[in-house]
């Protein structure tokens, strides 16, 4: 828990159409420690998808960089996972072909073939392994997206609202599966949410982003020993002081647009 | 899943149904029984109608023999099918709902007798009995089955090569906006044109009948196969894209292991499409130059009067045509099973 991971250095990103304009990200400076997991939080719009899109690689700034220990990042690399919000499984495969998915790709699926039914196994879905995505539920096809991603053993794993659309259970069922998998293997994590529970539950550090230019306006540690509780007193307390903080962060004057 | 079909299918089936299933099954067979009494029972009246005997191996036959003898051999196989569906819910519901339709085929085939054959008030040569169709085969069976077999290599080799050259550059269309821009509009020109068309060209440029009408085939499969393959990998998301790359996926895998999986369903709409067209061309050009296959048969035939002969080789393309298009459409669940029971 010392050395830099990554860096995001004075990162501008601006979608320009024929007659408008959004500053998506305007200067974002930030670093990321080794196995921190790090969690962004933000109304819509404020550019947390953009930024997570620009550390995968799979989008490009107008200016700054982001290293990953020191490279610049220009393209995908299955060393940055990603879990999209929703529907990015491909339907034409099972279950464990979705998950075998990467090691396919990367042409070394005869040796690590095993590792599929370990990853079946992590996130619970065995019996599952022949069912196409449509024959499962949303909360099944998010944890078969999270075992997609972890296949390839990322250094980081980019999470962009997996639980967004999920009940609050199956949401609560995957956070702790998150954790146990930290635990495991000790990847950086980074998770978009705009749920202030889920990102006190679960992070080390989090970002509160603010829209229109989309920038961090406040990093907040938290400092609550694991297990956390979500009733605890502890979690309250932060609970309480993060809202404060968001509410004065999302209160803060904004220059008017006219669109 | 399949654990709920499974016991959806097992389901005990009840006694009571169990007799009511043998009733539908014999129902469906006695519609072809009705039609072997008639034919058996019922005198020949009109005299115009000859009854020539022929001779296989070491048994004669006439074509009211034949005509009994495919009417047994259809009693057989529905029952056979009876019994195989027996078994199964999903197969009996299948079977049930078509036994009045088969019923009905066989008393029709018993007044089509009795009008055509045994009062023959139908307008002659035009329209013969159904023994009448039979006794085409009794005739010239092998030379029925030499131009099908001609027909069938036709077919296979045009369609096949079409399907091959449709989703290859289909996938270059789609994938490569370069290609669409330059073959797109060439693709939505010719594709409108039916093949037949080309004949006088095709004759010219190939060497024989044989290629010349196999490249029509080509052309007229071609045309729907590469259209639907590049709208269904034009219409990729590019979700399933970038969610690759981030797993390690480069530019083969997202062609071969994303954007043609994703474009297989539209494919197959276009292969089905193409069948269709594919089967008018093959008659088409078949009796336009060629030196044998159905359609020439025909021709043939029509240049005799033998409308009976007409009428049997309709016969063997609706069952042959049938039978492509089941093989297809099997082939088709095959490979998209993964859709099963999304859509619908
Ligand atoms: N491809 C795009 N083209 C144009 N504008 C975009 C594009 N992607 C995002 N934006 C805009 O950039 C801003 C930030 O978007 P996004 O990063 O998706 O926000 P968030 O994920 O925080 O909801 C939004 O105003 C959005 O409309
Ligand atoms: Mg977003």
């Amino acid at each position: 828990m010392s050395d830099t991971i990554l860096e995001i250095k004075n990162i501008n990103r601006t979608y320009r159409d024929e007659d408008n304009m959004v500053e998506a990200l305007k200067d974002i400076n930030f670093s990321i420690k080794e196995g921190e997991f790090v969690s962004i939080i933000g109304s819509s719009g404020c550019g947390k998808t953009t930024l997570l899109r620009l550390i995968a690689g799979l989008d490009k700034s107008q200016s700054g960089e982001i290293l990953l220990h020191g490279k610049k990042i220009t393209e995908p690399d299955p060393q940055r996972g990603y879990v999209f919000q929703q529907g990015s499984l491909f339907e034409w495969l099972t279950v464990e072909n979705n998950i075998a998915a990467g090691l396919r790709a990367r042409h070394i699926y005869k040796e690590n073939r095993h590792k599929v039914s370990e990853y079946i196994s992590l996130i619970g879905l065995n019996g599952f392994e022949k069912a196409y995505p449509h024959q499962i539920s949303g909360g099944m096809a998010q944890r078969v997206a999270i075992a997609r991603a972890l296949i390839n053993d990322p250094e980081i794993l980019l999470l962009d609202e997996p639980m967004g659309a999920l009940d609050s259970f199956t949401r609560a069922d995957i956070q702790d599966k998150l954790l146990e998998i930290r635990k495991m293997n000790h990847a950086t994590m980074i998770l978009v949410t705009h749920d202030i529970d889920e990102a006190l539950y679960l992070s080390d550090r989090i970002v509160i982003m603010t829209p229109r230019p989309g920038k961090i306006s406040e990093v907040v540690d938290v400092n609550i020993p694991h297990p956390r509780h979500r009733g605890g007193t502890e979690f309250l307390a932060e609970r309480r002081k993060l809202l404060e903080r968001f509410h004065l962060a999302a209160a803060q004057p904004q220059p008017e647009y006219n669109i | 899943m399949s654990e709920a079909e499974k016991t959806k299918d097992d389901k005990p089936i009840k006694k009571k149904g169990n007799l009511k299933f043998i009733l539908t099954i014999i129902f469906t067979i006695s519609g072809f029984a009705a039609a072997i009494t008639a034919n058996l029972l019922i005198p020949q009246v009109s005299e115009k109608v000859k009854m020539e005997v022929y001779q296989f191996g070491p048994i004669d036959a006439t074509m009211n023999n034949a005509y009994t003898w495919v009417l047994d051999t259809l009693i057989v196989l529905y029952t056979v099918i009876g019994v195989f569906s027996y078994f199964k819910k999903e197969r009996r519901k299948k079977y049930r709902s078509r036994a009045p339709f088969r019923f009905a085929v066989g008393i029709a085939l018993a007044l089509w007798d009795f009008l055509g054959t045994k009062i023959q008030v139908l307008p002659q040569p035009f329209f013969p009995g159904p023994a009448g169709i039979i006794e085409a085969f009794l005739i010239e069976g092998d030379y029925i089955i030499q131009n099908t077999l001609y027909s069938l290599r036709l077919f296979s080799v045009g369609f096949l090569l079409g399907i091959i050259v449709g989703v290859g550059t289909g996938i270059l269309i789609g994938w490569f906006p370069k290609v669409y821009y330059w073959v797109s509009p060439v693709l939505s020109i010719t594709g409108v044109i039916p093949a037949v068309a080309w004949m006088p060209f095709a004759l010219t440029l190939f060497p024989t009948p044989f290629s010349a009408a196999a490249f029509l085939i080509v052309i007229c499969t071609w045309f729907p196969v590469a259209s639907l393959t590049a709208s269904g990998i034009k219409s990729t998301p590019k979700a399933k894209f970038e969610a690759a790359r981030t797993l390690g996926g480069k530019t083969p895998y997202l062609v071969f292991h994303v954007a043609i999986p994703h474009a297989m369903p539209q494919i197959f709409t276009g292969i089905e499409t193409a069948n269709a067209f594919s089967f008018t061309t093959l008659v088409m050009a078949e009796m336009m130059g060629q030196p044998g296959g159905l359609g020439y048969y025909i021709n043939a035939a029509k240049v005799w009067s033998a409308y009976y002969k007409v009428f049997a080789a309709i016969v063997v393309m609706a069952v042959l045509f049938s039978l492509i298009t089941w093989l297809v459409g099997l082939i088709k669940s095959r490979v998209l099973r993964w859709q099963r029971g999304l859509l619908k």
